[in-house]
């Protein structure tokens, strides 16, 4: 197991914004965690980051607890998020971008243009803006960069956080098959998402997420048929 | 709509970057030059009547460039804002007071200390309260300003509200002798240290710890996922800023012989962000031309006398109308017009 998360209680002041999630990343999968607006999908991700406290619970990384470690040291162990919205600094070029992918690196130097060439491959629209600011990109652009800037990090477990949010259907057909391929490469990967059809289809299992719980686990392309599922996610009626 | 607005940064900035290695070390050089030869400068364009010019060279124009350029790396730089920035300046003061009455210490032996010292409390007052964000983060530090201050009227033991006098000048350096009738070795020296604090930011700036806090001031969180330790990065800005305080302290204290708690209020704070705003926050250039024209100003239009902080006043405010990033603004790049060319092309569009 990659990624094990145990119990796992989150506040927001006195509002418990998770309640009580256990869910299991195994190497080499695409696990994905579906669920409405509020669900706490990205919650559940920021926590695992490390940029919310956990309440209670253990989050386990390689059999460590790391659920009371700095963001900054999780990153160093191998955990690497492209953040929501399009995390990415406006103000610093493509490249600069990609670069501060790299910062904790310690063989930064030696890695820098292997893992360019990689990034460029996957997203070759990148190359093409590698001078432009961050913050001129269109919508697709800006995702395809914060992805791109959290595998400069070499990860072992990559973090989606709703790469689809606000992308026309073409991008969105166009990211899911590129986060296949990244998980082809050898890239375990996390992925939270509204929009359920891609991220079942492209899944290998998944949790539902809702309002804080767990309520359903199973196999992607079981949920994909699953009646409840298919009503609530995929905006198609039991008849 | 095209708008067409001429950059004098970004033309400064290309001119330099094309230039030759042989251009950049005379421009360098002139510009020195230049800086250093000021207090001989003083001519009815640029004298101040009604005070001493080379006075005014070393307070308020020196001690303010020397100070908005250490606030920069706190409030352009890594994006926090600090409103008790005279309180590092004040203890840096009041070191060399301390000291150089109580001891035998001279003054290149208390400069470590004060900027030490300065330092110390940079990290007491950083590590609790860089965690907070933005507003909160200006109370605490307006606080702290205002405790250094009142700390010091209460403390009968340095001087109280009377504050301390017969502060020693440094000693002399070849033929160059500190007193208090002659200004310009206090000029020169400070000149030297703000070159040292130039350079020595500029290379922070340009790499690992400059990037970190470029990154922090644009995002602090994304800024963590991309490892950084965002919050010892903060400190050291704040406590980098605090030692160039603390060296204008223990020089200015050298120089005026006598300190009184009163001098290092909140005005003193906002003036030194306000050069920093005035000039172009985070462009080191900006900031220093910004503190030149504020603290140089209310002393040239000295012969207006009363009326003469009202016209700063107005002064200011149709500045910051005319230019609200301020005279040399860094580049900023993310106001750049997008570019959507490609958008139809791929047929990707943004659905908001």
């Amino acid at each position: 197991m990659r990624l094990e998360v145990k119990d796992l209680h989150v506040h927001y002041g006195k509002i418990e914004a998770i309640k009580g999630v256990s869910i299991v990343v195994n190497e080499g999968e695409i696990v994905t965690l579906i669920g409405a607006n509020g669900a706490g999908k990205t919650t559940m991700l920021k926590t695992i980051s490390g940029l919310r406290p956990v309440s209670s619970g253990q989050i386990l990384f390689d059999g460590q607890d790391i659920s009371r470690m700095a963001a900054h040291d999780r990153v160093e162990l191998g955990l690497s998020q492209a953040p929501e919205g399009r995390g990415i600094f406006p103000g610093m070029t493509v490249l600069e971008n990609l670069e501060m992918g790299k910062y904790h690196r310690k063989d930064r130097k030696s890695e820098m243009k292997e893992d360019l060439e990689k990034v460029y491959h996957l997203f070759p629209r990148l190359l093409e803006r590698i001078n432009q600011a961050g913050g001129t990109l269109s919508g697709g652009e800006q995702q395809m960069l914060a992805i791109g800037r959290a595998l400069m990090a070499r990860p072992k477990v990559l973090l989606l956080d709703e790469p689809s949010m606000g992308l026309a259907p073409l991008m969105i057909a166009n990211i899911f098959r590129i986060i296949t391929e990244i998980n082809n490469l050898g890239t375990t990967i996390l992925l939270v998402e509204q929009n359920a059809q891609q991220a079942l289809q492209r899944a290998h299992r998944a949790y539902v997420l809702e309002t804080g719980n767990v309520v359903k686990e199973a196999k992607a392309s079981d949920l994909l048929n699953d009646p409840a599922v298919r009503a609530a996610y995929l905006g198609v009626g039991a008849h | 709509m095209i708008k067409v607005t001429f950059n004098l940064r970004d033309k400064g900035a290309e001119f330099w970057d094309r230039s030759p290695r042989w251009r950049r070390v005379l421009l360098s050089v002139i510009f020195i030059g230049f800086c250093y030869a000021l207090p001989f400068l003083n001519n009815p364009l640029i004298n101040t009547p009604g005070s001493d010019f080379q006075s005014v060279l070393f307070y308020p124009v020196g001690m303010y460039v020397m100070m908005a350029i250490g606030l920069n790396i706190v409030v352009g730089k890594s994006g926090l804002l600090d409103l008790g920035y005279v309180a590092f300046f004040a203890i840096g003061a009041y070191t060399m007071a301390i000291l150089g009455t109580k001891t035998d210490l001279n003054f290149w032996e208390i400069l470590p200390i004060g900027v030490g010292l300065a330092m110390l409390s940079g990290v007491l007052l950083g590590t609790p309260t860089l965690r907070l964000r933005g507003d909160y983060l200006a109370i605490v530090t307006l606080g702290f300003g205002e405790i250094v201050r009142i700390f010091a009227v209460n403390t009968d033991a340095i001087g109280g509200s009377r504050g301390i006098a017969g502060i020693p000048t440094p000693p002399d350096i070849f033929k160059a002798k500190f007193t208090i009738l002659d200004p310009k070795p206090y000029y020169w020296l400070l000149l030297t240290f703000t070159l040292l604090i130039i350079w020595m930011v500029r290379r922070l700036a340009a790499r690992r710890p400059g990037r970190a806090w470029d990154a922090i001031r644009q995002d602090d969180d994304v800024a963590q996922l991309m490892g950084i330790n965002t919050r010892r990065s903060k400190v050291w800005a704040f406590v980098l800023g605090a030692a160039v305080a603390g060296v204008g302290g223990v020089i200015y204290a050298s120089q005026i012989l006598s300190i009184v708690p009163d001098q290092f209020n909140l005005n003193v704070s906002i003036l030194i962000l306000a050069c920093v705003v005035f000039g172009g926050i985070g462009n080191i250039w900006g900031v220093i031309l910004g503190a030149v024209l504020l603290a140089f100003t209310p002393e040239r239009i000295r012969f207006l006398s009363q009326p003469r902080i009202l016209v700063f006043g107005i002064a200011l405010v149709v500045m910051m109308n005319l230019r609200p990033d301020g005279i040399l603004p860094k580049k900023k790049r993310e106001h750049l017009e997008p570019n959507w060319d490609h958008v139809e092309e791929s047929g990707e569009g943004e659905i908001k």
